[in-house]
C-alpha cells in the first residue's frame, strides 16, 4: 500500500526515476500506465520477502534462538505458496494480455479537422500517414508520402496517428524515441512497424537502441511535431530544396566527373 | 585428523576413519605435477584460479567502462576502444569466468559430495580444463592484435559484414568454440559421475542439492551449447567462405541468428545461475542448523527451470519484427520461470525460519544473495511483458537487470561458496573480519552502482553507448553509478587479499575437517582432501549424512563417559 501511495503521489516528479517516459504519444502513456502497476505489485512482493528474511535472521539468530527446530518441510504451505505465486503471474498475463491491443494496434481515431483540412489524410476513422525509416550507419532517413525526405530529424503533424515502416540497410539498428513508445528494431531485410500520435507540438528525442558499431552513441533521432499546415509546407520547402539540389547535381555531374577521372 | 576447531565442532570428537598406507609415486616437480594432473581437486583449483583471474580482468574492464560514462562527452576511451572494452568484460565474464568459476567448484565438490573417489573421466576432465584455458589464451591474444567489438552476443550482420575491422570477431568465435566443448566434456563427467558413482545409499532423494544443480545445468549445457556452436560456425562460415547464412544481401537472414544466438543465451543464463542456487541451497541450512526447507520442491524447481529455459529465449527478442502471438507465448513462459524461482526464494527464506542462525561470512554473502537476487528476479518479471520490455530493452534498466541476477546473484553466491568451501580446499578459514567488509563494500557498492541504473535506462539512456550529452541529464546518475563500481571493486579486491594473505601465511591454525558443522559428505574428509578423498567411503542414510555421523558419535562418546563413570 505504502508503495502505492507513494507512488501515486510521487509519479509525475519521479517519471524517468521510477516510471518509463511518457507524454508524447498514447502508447507510451499506456505502457508507463502498465508499468506502474506492475512496479506496484513487484514493490509488495520485494517488500514482504525481504521482510520475512529480515524478520528471520533478526529473529532466530542464535544469540535468541538456541536450539534450531528440525523441520523439513510444510507440503501444505509449500503447494499454497506455488498456488499463490502462480495466481499472481496469470494475473499479471491477463492484465498484460488486455492492455495490449491499446499499446499495440495503431489509433483508428479520426485525424484531427485541421490535419484533414490540410490534406494530410482523408476524413474519417482509420486514416494514417505513413512514414518510412531507414537506419543506416549512424544516421536515420525518413521518406514521407510524395517524395521528400529528410535525415536525423522527422517532421511529423500532431493529430494525427502516423504510421512507421521500419528497416536498415545495413547492420541492425534500433528506433527509440522514449516518448513516443517502445522501441522497434530496424533489421535489414525486414520491414518492422510501431505508431505514434502526437498531440502537443513539440520536439521528441531519441537514439539508436541496438549496438550499430563505433558511432553508436552519436546515432540520435528526433521527432519535431508541428501542426498540419506547418508540416504541408515543410513537405513542400523540403520538396523544393531537394528539386533544387537534384538539378545542381545533375548540373555539375559531369565536372565532378571529369575532376575524378583527373585526380 | 585430531586438530579440530574447538568452537565449530564438538570437542576432541572427530568421524571415524581409517588410516591406509598410501601409495608413493616418483616426485616431480610441483608445476609438472599441476600440469598434468587428473586430480578433480587439483584441477577445481586450476579452474578456480584461472576463473578468478579473468573475473579481476573482466573487472577492471567494467571500471573502464564506469569511468568513461562518469561524467557526459568524456574522453577516458575511444569509440572503438569502448567497444571492445564492453565485448572483452560480457564474454569474459559469461565464458571465462562464471561458468569455468561454477565447473571448478563442481569438480572439486561433486566427487566428494556424491562420495566418489574423482570423477568419472579423470582426463577428460583435464582436457576440459585445458580447451577452458585455450580458448581465453585465444581471446585474449586479440589484445596484440585487434579485439572484438561487436558485443558478447556479436550480433549480424554488424559481426559478419565489413564493418570492423580486423578479425577479433574469429577469435571470439574461436572461444565459443573452445570453452563450449569444455563445457560440454564437463558436463557429460558431471552427469556421469552424479549418476554411476554415488556412494552407497544416495539414492537421488540424498544428492545434495549443488549436485541436483549441476544435473539441470549439465542438461541444459548438453542442449544448447551446441546450438551456439553451430551458430558461430555459420558466422564463420559467412565471414570468411562466401555462404550466406545470415547475410541479408544475398538472401541470408539476421534474425536467425538471433534465434539461434539466444536458444543458447537464454539457457546460458540460467546455466551461470543454477550452480549459484545449489550452493546457496548447501550453504543455508549448514548456518540456520537446521535441515533445507522443502529438499523435493529445490530440486524439483531445478529441472522445472532447465525445461522451461529452453522455451524463453524470443524474450530477449522483443523489439525485433515478430508475430504477435509468438510475443505473447514469450512472454507467458518467460512468466511462467518465475513460479519455480519464486518457489526456491520461499523454501530459501523458510529455512532460515526457526533456525539458530550462526552468522559467518558465507551467510552474509546468501543474505546478501536472497535480497539482490529476488530484486533481480523481480524486475525479470518486468521485463517479461513486452509492451513494458520494448521501453527498457537494450537500455541500462536491462543492464541493472542482468546485473542483479548475474553479479548479486551468481557472484555473490560465489563469494558464499568461496568463503564456506575454502578450509576444506586449504585447511584454513579464511579471516572472518575481512571478509565481512568485504561483504558490505560489495553490498553497498553494488546497490550504488546497479539500482541508480533502472533510472537511467527508463529515462532513456540506451546500453552499450560510448558516451552521452550533457543536456540528455544523466550526469549525476552515471557518476553515483560509478563511485559504486569503485566501492564494489574494493570489496571484490578484500576478498581476493583475504584469500591471498590467508593462504601465505603457512603457520596459521589449520580447521579439522567439519569447521562448519556441515551436513554434506566432503565434510568427513580431512581438509584439504587426500588425493582418493574417502579411506572408507561410508554409508548414506539420509540426506545429511554428516549429522548421522555426528550424532552417532555423541552417542558412542556418551556411553563411553557413562560407562567410565560407572566404573
Amino acid at each position: 500500500m505504502a508503495v502505492g501511495v507513494t507512488l501515486a503521489v510521487a509519479a509525475p516528479a519521479y517519471a524517468g526515476t521510477l516510471l518509463p517516459e511518457r507524454g508524447g504519444s498514447p502508447n507510451a502513456d499506456r505502457t508507463a500506465s502498465l508499468y506502474t502497476v506492475v512496479l506496484v505489485l513487484a514493490g509488495i512482493v520485494f517488500v514482504g520477502v525481504v521482510a520475512a528474511l529480515g524478520y528471520a535472521l533478526w529473529r532466530y539468530h542464535e544469540r535468541r534462538n538456541k536450539v534450531a527446530a528440525q523441520i523439513h518441510g510444510h507440503t501444505r504451505l509449500e503447494i499454497g505458496w506455488t498456488l499463490a505465486a502462480t495466481a499472481l503471474i496469470v494475473f499479471l498475463a491477463v492484465f498484460s494480455l488486455t492492455k495490449l491491443a491499446s499499446i499495440d494496434d495503431p489509433d483508428t481515431a479520426a485525424a484531427s479537422p485541421a490535419a484533414v483540412q490540410a490534406g494530410i489524410v482523408k476524413p474519417g476513422e482509420g486514416q494514417s500517414l505513413n512514414i518510412d525509416v531507414v537506419g543506416m550507419q549512424y544516421v536515420w532517413l525518413y521518406r514521407y508520402p510524395g517524395g521528400a525526405y529528410s535525415y536525423t530529424e522527422m517532421v511529423a503533424p500532431t493529430g494525427v496517428t502516423v504510421k512507421l515502416n521500419i528497416t536498415s540497410q545495413d547492420v541492425a539498428h534500433s528506433w527509440w524515441i522514449p516518448k513516443l513508445g517502445g522501441k522497434f528494431d530496424a533489421i535489414p531485410g525486414y520491414t518492422h512497424q510501431t505508431w505514434f500520435r502526437i498531440t502537443k507540438p513539440g520536439v521528441y528525442r531519441g537514439q539508436c537502441a541496438e549496438l550499430c558499431g563505433r558511432n553508436h552513441a552519436n546515432m540520435l533521432a528526433q521527432v519535431r511535431a508541428v501542426p498540419p499546415d506547418e508540416y504541408v509546407a515543410w513537405i513542400q520547402r523540403q520538396k523544393q530544396q531537394l528539386a533544387a539540389a537534384e538539378a545542381a547535381r545533375k548540373r555539375d555531374a559531369a565536372k565532378f566527373e571529369s575532376q575524378q577521372g583527373a585526380g | 585428523m585430531a586438530i579440530i576447531e574447538g568452537t565449530a565442532t564438538r570437542p576432541a570428537v572427530s568421524p571415524p576413519t581409517i588410516k591406509t598406507d598410501r601409495m608413493t609415486r616418483p616426485r616431480r616437480p610441483a608445476w609438472v605435477e599441476w600440469v598434468t594432473t587428473t586430480d578433480h581437486k587439483r584441477i577445481g583449483i586450476l579452474y578456480l584460479a584461472t576463473a578468478i583471474a579473468f573475473f579481476l580482468v573482466g573487472g577492471v574492464e567494467a571500471l573502464m567502462m564506469r569511468t568513461q560514462l562518469s561524467r557526459p562527452g568524456n574522453d577516458v576511451l575511444t569509440p572503438e576502444i569502448y567497444n571492445q572494452v564492453l565485448t572483452m568484460h560480457g564474454t569474459t565474464m559469461v565464458f571465462l569466468f562464471l561458468m569455468p568459476l561454477w565447473a571448478g567448484f563442481a569438480n572439486y565438490f561433486v566427487p566428494l559430495q556424491v562420495g566418489a573417489r574423482d570423477m568419472a573421466f579423470p582426463r577428460m576432465n583435464a582436457l576440459s580444463y585445458w580447451l577452458f584455458l585455450a580458448g581465453g589464451v585465444v581471446f585474449y591474444a586479440t589484445l596484440f592484435f585487434s579485439p572484438p567489438e561487436a558485443g558478447w552476443t556479436a550480433y549480424t550482420p554488424l559481426s559478419t559484414g565489413p564493418y570492423i575491422p580486423g578479425n577479433g570477431t574469429d577469435a571470439w568465435i574461436f572461444l565459443i568454440h573452445l570453452t563450449g566443448t569444455s563445457s560440454i566434456l564437463g558436463a557429460i563427467n558431471i552427469t556421469v559421475t552424479i549418476s554411476n558413482m554415488r556412494a552407497r545409499g544416495m539414492g537421488w532423494g540424498r544428492v545434495p542439492l549443488f549436485c541436483w544443480s549441476l544435473v539441470a545445468q549439465a542438461i541444459m549445457i548438453l542442449l544448447t551449447l551446441p546450438v551456439v556452436a553451430a551458430a558461430v560456425t555459420m558466422m564463420l562460415t559467412d565471414r570468411h567462405f562466401g555462404t550466406c547464412f545470415f547475410e541479408p544481401t544475398c538472401g541470408g537472414s539476421a534474425m536467425l541468428y538471433q534465434h539461434l544466438f539466444w536458444f543458447f543465451g537464454h539457457p546460458e543464463v540460467y546455466i551461470m545461475i543454477l550452480p549459484a542456487f545449489g550452493a546457496i541451497s548447501e550453504i543455508l541450512p549448514v548456518f540456520a542448523r537446521k535441515p533445507i526447507f522443502g529438499y523435493k520442491a529445490i530440486a524439483a524447481s531445478s529441472v522445472g527451470i532447465a525445461f522451461l529455459s529452453m522455451l524463453v529465449w524470443a524474450h530477449h527478442m522483443f523489439a525485433t519484427p515478430m508475430a504477435t502471438a509468438a510475443l505473447a507465448f514469450f512472454m507467458l513462459s518467460s512468466m511462467l520461470i518465475a513460479i519455480p524461482t519464486g518457489v526456491k526464494i520461499l523454501n530459501w527464506v523458510a529455512t532460515l525460519f526457526h533456525g539458530s542462525i550462526n552468522a559467518s561470512t558465507p551467510l552474509y554473502f546468501a543474505a546478501g544473495f536472497l535480497v539482490l537476487f529476488t530484486l533481480g528476479g523481480i524486475t525479470g518479471v518486468m521485463l517479461a511483458i513486452f509492451p513494458i520490455d520494448r521501453q527498457v530493452h537494450d537500455t541500462y534498466f536491462v543492464v541493472a537487470h542482468f546485473h542483479f541476477v548475474l553479479v548479486a546473484g551468481s557472484v555473490s553466491a560465489v563469494m558464499a561458496a568461496l568463503y564456506y568451501w575454502f578450509p576444506k580446499m586449504t585447511g584454513r578459514r579464511l579471516n572472518e573480519t575481512l571478509g565481512k567488509w568485504s561483504f558490505w563494500l560489495q553490498f553497498i557498492g553494488f546497490l550504488g552502482t546497479f539500482l541508480i541504473q533502472h533510472s537511467l535506462g527508463l529515462s532513456g539512456m540506451p546500453r552499450r553507448i560510448y558516451t552521452y550529452g550533457s543536456d540528455m541529464g544523466w550526469g549525476t546518475d552515471n557518476l553515483i553509478s560509478t563511485i559504486g563500481s569503485y566501492i564494489l571493486g574494493i570489496g571484490v579486491v578484500l576478498t581476493v587479499i583475504n584469500v591471498l594473505w590467508t593462504l601465505s601465511r603457512r603457520r596459521a591454525p589449520r580447521v579439522g575437517p567439519d569447521p562448519w558443522r556441515g551436513n554434506t559428505l566432503e565434510w568427513l574428509t580431512p581438509s584439504p582432501p587426500p588425493a582418493h578423498n574417502f579411506d572408507v567411503v561410508p554409508v548414506v542414510r539420509s540426506l545429511e549424512p554428516m549429522k548421522d555421523a555426528r550424532r552417532r558419535v555423541a552417542e558412542l562418546t556418551e556411553r563411553e563417559t557413562e560407562t567410565v563413570s560407572v566404573r
